[in-house]
């Protein structure tokens, strides 16, 4: 990765004292993950120009005890190369006079607004396009970026994610460090070491007289602010190839665009009720969330006192962490608490320890599972856990021709597995139902049209007695 | 002398009051570790072996031992007074439910010995009236004891008594482990003589009977070494129960013979012990037919009938008969509990249509290592669940009379002459076609994956999945997997050779040829490592041949997947249009003829590797080389500038232009192995093992073979399907190691990937057990897409160097053991859950955290 800073203010050499820097000579400095050579490639009265190259030790880092997991230990990746978090700590090591306002030798220019050019190559502008613009012109910058192929002699693999990113301004030096500082990690969208509860301290020393009234203000914050990966999720993307295009993109990220697609109607949120509603007018006391995920519908449940024992089973142990935290399991009094329980399962194995319940809800579940795999999903569900109420949930296909830009043909999420007409699933139900001695009705959720019905359909299953 | 014969599996309570001599008495005459003592027990709990307080929690801990020990089917003794009928009630639940046989041993010197022995203990200053009272109680209840559940009550009233007492230990009845095959099992007979004397012929046997009335004899010669075992229900319904139970009777005399006892021997008892039983269900033509016979035959019968046994238990332990089956818990104990069982299995509590009650079906739930054997329920075909089958073939009803070789495994029937009996319910006709155990199969148990697993394997003695594992293996397997069925074996994982020392290299042939010649290993195959993505391949003849095999429903012929159980090509039509090449392939090499089989398993590389890792490539390793172009670019160009302004820049502007060459190395690395896809001829395919076929694991032929077998399959001209190239050489023959490095020089000269070296036998052990199956020699230029652009540069390769290589060996060997486990399970037929856990803990051992470099 490379900053150079250019400015034409007379004489330009004087950067090299606000930088604190002999323009004749080669400047090293040791960082933690490598180092910093600094040059001037120019130094003319007229027009001078800094050159800082961070030189990354990659094996160093990846051999590093106690490093960070998951970012540096796959095996290669950009970091030795894009502009970082590792640029960051680079000004701010090898600049620190500059980068802190002061100069020994001009003082008073430290304090003055220059005509100042930085580019940086490459940078990684993770997100949408035109987000060097949106961060940068409100500080006052003219923005240049320039893309790059990502493989020239592969030239239908299109553009890299790199971009050169050139500013020109008429600012302090310090106000262009301290924008780079903070705001090359956003575009980047990583940082290199935890991200710990003084980071906010740092962000809002830095982003003083900035920050505040900046347009993207909260998008800068939260990028900056990167949770830590769990532990769990490393083992899973170990384990997970990231090779096949379906995985391209994270669950997360699947049912982000899934819930925008639904989101005017609220339609989560009408499910939940609607199941809720189900089981309690069923007068069911002992239930089941198969496929809790976060566990939406276990609060909606918690809530109602009729429910005494809630069960929530995921396959997905990051999932059933983060339903731990957001139903606030460790701080609900031990009676509340007691109620709940979440279980790491599958649908596709008998699970002996979820027979003998009242009801069973799978809400927005059985779509994520192969329809080779039904056979055994429906004998866990309806001949060996045998609940007398199942309620099903899964999305109405024909409806999909409804929402706006989604491609005919396309599922509403990318780990659907399939997406069923109502002809489809009142089909499959009524099966189900037959063979294993339920009865079972339908209904649709949310608004429903005239002719595509309604956007997610619901059936409720009731073993018949004996 | 007193002696007592103990079964050398139950629950034996001392019962005697306080200083009556029980912990001596259990010291002389049982191991330490059989005594539960109560005094102990309140030790345990309360630190004062004597304090009454702690009484409730110490007998909490007394009854959770003894059901532990009785569990694991251990002889138990409990060491407390015990005099009180409701302090014992809970040892004989206990025991019932471990179905353990409850035995009470009373000790009873006198009330002045206790007193004497009490008073030499300074623990036991209590009055007197405390061993009165326990005297007094045991009195009362001494003769309620058989009453109480006790099948074994032994008195000793003096010291004498005691001192003199021998207690000898004997098998329960039903323990014949010491009964070592080969045995003729035979299914229900209800009478049938003729089919049983056709099918005992088939058997090898010879049966004639002569006389008639009280003369009547029958003599059965077996086979050399045979012995008949009949799973009850001889009689009732048929026209010659009394000949059929001539027969057993007289092979069960000759030592030829066992018999377990059916339900219809049950009722047919009673009737003859004067008993008022319903003359239904065929006891109608029995007692007909027995009517016939002499008294003297009667009473005969009727001490044969009484001897027989709920079920058999035999061979070390390997086979069970039992009349209506048996549950693993129950396998060689005793209670009413197991009789009961054996003799009419369990039932859910329904009725179905015909009135009949509806029968638990318990060997779908059977986790037992023993074969159960077993009739009572009339079945169309004798067919295998998961260990366990019904031989009961409804010959009464028309059906066959069948009996199962074993150990062979291999079943013998004869058709009824005729309908002798109208079922109340058709035989057969189940609406599925598929076999039991593939309809069972289509649900896995959380259990038989869940938590903590050790799996027995047969190349190593046994691997561990821990917890944490397993449920990242569940996660894997149930989002991303492709059908358990089809996913009955995955890959182990290779390491590399030692690390090379060579200039400039981390890897080297020379390192690989070292490491196998310290195995002793004497010849090894070297072949091409190709740059794509690993591949199973099960291919099947037809869709038919696919649900026979692997009892899956769809009309797919196989399958393809990767090295974590997922779908290749996410493509269903794609993946059959490439089985059907591969299927023709099969049929002009002549493999299908050859391995006498209808479906193959291959292990496999497809290439391109931008086919399948398409989004690895742009999203991580493009990237890194654009990235590393630009900066090195930008930073070249900097430096040039500022160089020739006179700067020194230490030499620091060369460093950047080697960094920009190996950049550009890197580059051109990864671009080898891609190229666009646009029809099926633009894959390759690369088989290198023949796992397995129809009754073979292909473990036990070396690699030549393989590569024979492969060779022939890719030579029918399909450019889709390509050899692995290979080599063998002789360790330690100097040119042949030259040549096959020189060949791997060029190889990897020329941007492949390197090779892989095996020993030529597939399994090979040496001086420290199981050598690894392969080691791969990676290029120097295929390296640095996997260690970075820089990698080479020295300051580097002198710390990659410094690489372990003992977890990813040690790894590797636990995944083969469990693979080849997978496949020998799957093709021996086992229950499904038996190859998916082996399948299952590769997945799990693959969230080991190792240097994914390796």
């Amino acid at each position: 990765m490379l900053l150079t800073i250019a400015t034409t203010h007379r004489p330009a050499t004087d950067l090299g004292y606000l930088l604190h820097k002999n323009p004749a000579r080669c400047h090293e400095k040791s960082l933690p993950f490598g180092r910093a050579v600094m040059c001037f490639p120019e130094a003319e009265e007229d027009r001078c120009r800094f050159a800082l190259a961070v030189d990354v030790d990659a094996i160093g880092l990846v051999r590093k005890p106690g490093r960070a997991p998951g970012l540096h230990d796959h095996y290669v990746n950009d970091r030795p190369y894009a502009a970082s978090s590792f640029l960051s700590v680079a000004i701010a090591r090898s600049l620190n006079t500059a980068f802190a306002g002061r100069s020994k030798h001009r003082p008073d220019l430290a304090q003055t607004a220059l005509p100042l050019e930085a580019t940086v190559v490459p940078l990684a502008a993770r997100g949408s396009e035109g987000l060097a613009q949106r961060l940068f012109e409100p500080l006052g910058y003219r923005v240049t970026v320039t893309n790059h192929p990502l493989d020239a002699a592969l030239p239908d693999w299109g553009e890299s994610p790199y971009i050169t990113l050139h500013l020109e301004g008429m600012l302090r030096l310090q106000e262009l460090l301290t924008h780079l500082y903070v705001l090359i990690p956003v575009l980047d969208n990583a940082k290199h070491y935890y991200v710990a509860s003084d980071e906010v301290e740092t962000l809002i020393a830095k982003g003083e007289g900035w920050l505040e009234a900046h347009p993207e203000r909260d998008f800068i914050v939260k990028r900056s602010l990167k949770r830590r990966e769990s532990l769990v999720r490393e083992a899973l993307a170990r384990l997970s190839e990231t090779d096949a295009e379906t995985e391209a993109e994270e669950p997360q990220a699947q049912d982000a665009r899934e819930q925008d697609l639904e989101k005017p109607m609220r339609l989560n949120d009408q499910r939940m009720a609607r199941v809720a509603e189900v089981l309690t007018a069923a007068g069911a006391k002992r239930v089941i969330d198969l496929g809790c995920g976060q566990g939406r519908l276990l609060r909606e449940l918690m809530q109602n006192r009729q429910f005494e024992e809630i069960v929530g089973v995921d396959t997905s142990v990051v999932a059933l962490e983060r339903a731990e935290q957001r139903l606030k399991l460790d701080r609900l009094p031990q009676r509340q608490a007691a109620r709940l329980k979440l279980l790491h399962g599958a649908l596709t194995y008998r699970d002996r320890r979820l027979e003998g319940y009242d009801a069973v809800a799978l809400v927005e579940v059985i779509e994520h599972v192969d329809l080779d795999r039904h056979n055994a999903l429906e004998r866990v569900v309806f001949g060996s856990m045998a609940p007398g109420l199942v309620v099903v949930t899964t999305p109405n296909r024909e409806y999909n021709a409804l929402f706006e830009g989604m491609a005919p043909g396309a599922l509403r999420h990318g780990d659907h597995r399939f997406e069923w007409t109502r002809q489809e699933f009142k089909d499959w139900a009524e099966g189900v139902a037959g063979r294993f001695g339920y009865g079972v009705r339908f209904d649709g959720i949310g608004e429903t049209h005239s002719e595509l019905g309604a956007p997610t359909q619901l059936a409720v299953f009731e073993r018949s007695a004996p | 002398m007193t002696r007592i014969a103990l079964p050398d599996f139950c629950l034996v309570v001392l019962i005697g009051p306080s200083g009556a001599g029980k912990s001596t008495f259990a010291r002389q005459h049982f191991l330490e570790t059989e005594v539960i003592s109560s005094d102990a027990c309140r030790g345990m709990v309360a630190d004062d072996e004597n304090d009454q307080t702690a009484t409730g929690p110490a007998f909490d801990l007394v009854h959770f031992i003894a059901e532990k020990r009785l569990q694991s089917r251990r002889l138990t003794v409990i060491d407390a007074t015990n005099v009180r009928g409701e302090d014992r009630a809970e040892y004989v639940r206990i025991a019932r439910r471990q179905h353990a046989l409850p035995v009470a041993i009373v000790l009873n010197p006198g009330e002045d010995v206790c007193h004497a022995r009490n008073a030499e203990r300074p623990d036991r200053q209590f009055g007197p009236h405390v061993v009165r009272n326990h005297i007094r109680a045991l009195k009362r209840g001494i003769r309620k004891l058989p009453k109480e559940g006790f099948r074994q009550v032994h008195e000793f009233r003096s010291v004498e008594d005691m001192a003199a007492a021998v207690v000898t230990r004997q098998p329960l009845w039903t323990d014949k482990r010491g009964e070592a095959g080969p045995f003729d099992i035979i299914g229900d007979v209800h009478g049938c003589c003729d089919e049983l004397e056709a099918l005992l012929a088939r058997l090898g046997y010879t049966v004639r009977f002569e006389g008639e009335g009280d003369e009547r004899r029958c003599t059965v010669t077996p086979p050399e070494g045979r012995r008949a075992v009949f799973v009850g229900d001889l009689v009732d319904r048929g026209p010659r129960s009394p000949d059929v139970l001539r027969l057993v009777m007289s092979m069960m005399a000759a030592g030829d013979g066992f018999c377990v006892m059916g339900n219809h021997e049950n009722k047919f008892l009673r009737w003859l012990n004067g008993r008022n039983v319903k003359l239904t269900h065929g006891l109608a033509e029995t007692v007909a037919q027995m009517e016939a016979e002499t008294e003297g035959f009667r009473e005969t019968v009727r001490r044969f009938l009484d001897g027989l046994l709920s079920h058999h238990w035999l061979d070390d332990g390997r086979l069970v008969v039992a009349h209506a089956g048996l549950r693993q818990d129950m396998i060689g104990r005793a209670s009413g509990a197991v009789r009961s069982f054996c003799m009419y299995g369990e039932t859910t509590g329904e009725t179905d249509d015909f009135g009949l009650p509806v029968r638990y079906n318990w060997a779908a739930d059977y986790r037992g290592d023993a074969m159960v054997v077993y009739g009572h329920t009339p079945v169309p075909e004798a067919e295998w669940l998961n260990g366990t089958i019904c031989i009961d073939t409804g010959c009464v009803f028309g059906g066959k009379l069948t009996a199962l070789r074993y150990p062979e495994r291999e079943l013998v029937s004869v058709p009824a002459a005729q309908t002798y009996f109208a079922p109340v319910k058709p035989l057969g006709g189940p609406e599925d076609q598929r076999s039991a155990q593939a309809i069972d199969d289509d649900m896995l148990d959380l259990d038989d994956v869940r938590g903590k697993r050790i799996i027995q394997t047969g190349l190593q003695r046994s691997v561990t999945v821990n917890e944490a594992q397993a449920a990242a293996a569940l996660e894997a397997m149930t989002r991303f997997a492709i059908n358990p069925k089809w996913l009955v074996y995955l890959p182990p994982t290779m390491s590399p050779s030692e690390t090379s020392e060579e200039g400039g290299m981390l890897e080297h042939p020379a390192e690989a040829f070292a490491y196998f010649r310290k195995q002793g290993v004497a010849t090894v195959v070297c072949q091409e490592k190709h740059m794509g993505s690993r591949a199973v391949i099960a291919l099947c003849r037809s869709p038919e041949a696919a649900q026979a095999r692997f009892g899956t429903e769809g009309n797919e012929t196989g399958v393809i997947y990767s090295r974590t159980g997922r779908d290749f090509f996410f493509d269903r039509d794609k993946t059959e249009a490439v089985l059907a090449r591969l299927r023709t392939a099969a049929s002009s090499a002549g493999l299908w003829a050859k391995l006498k089989t209808d479906w193959l398993l291959l292990d496999a590389e497809i290439m391109p590797w931008s086919a399948k890792a398409q989004s690895l490539l742009r999203q991580q390793y493009a990237p890194v080389g654009a990235a590393a172009r630009l900066s090195l670019a930008a930073q070249e160009t900097v430096f040039r500038t500022a160089v020739s302004r006179g700067v020194d820049l230490d030499g620091f502007e060369r460093t950047v232009s080697q960094r920009a060459e190996r950049a550009a190395d890197y580059a051109a690395a990864y671009r080898r192995y891609c190229w666009p896809v646009e029809s099926l001829d633009d894959y390759r395919i690369a088989p290198f093992h023949l796992l397995a076929s129809e009754g073979a694991v292909h473990m036990d032929k070396d690699h030549r073979w393989h590569m024979d077998q492969l060779e022939r399959l890719t030579a029918n001209g399909d450019p889709l399907l390509m050899a692995t190239a290979h080599r063998f050489v002789d360790l330690g023959d100097t040119a042949a190691e030259a040549e096959a490095t020189a060949w791997w020089t060029a190889l990897t000269g020329a941007g492949g990937e390197g090779m892989v070296v095996k020993p030529l036998d597939f399994v090979t052990r040496g001086p420290r057990g199981l050598v690894q199956p392969a080691v791969k020699c990676r290029g120097k230029e295929y390296l640095r897409i996997i260690y970075g652009p820089d990698y080479d540069a020295p300051e580097n390769i002198a710390r990659l160097r410094k690489r372990g290589l003992g977890r990813k060996r040690s790894l590797a060997l636990r995944e083969f053991a469990l693979g080849m486990e997978a496949l020998e399970r799957f093709v021996a037929r086992a229950p499904l859950r038996r190859v998916h856990e082996c399948v299952f803990a590769v997945l799990a051992l693959e969230s080991e955290p190792v240097d994914p470099r390796l």
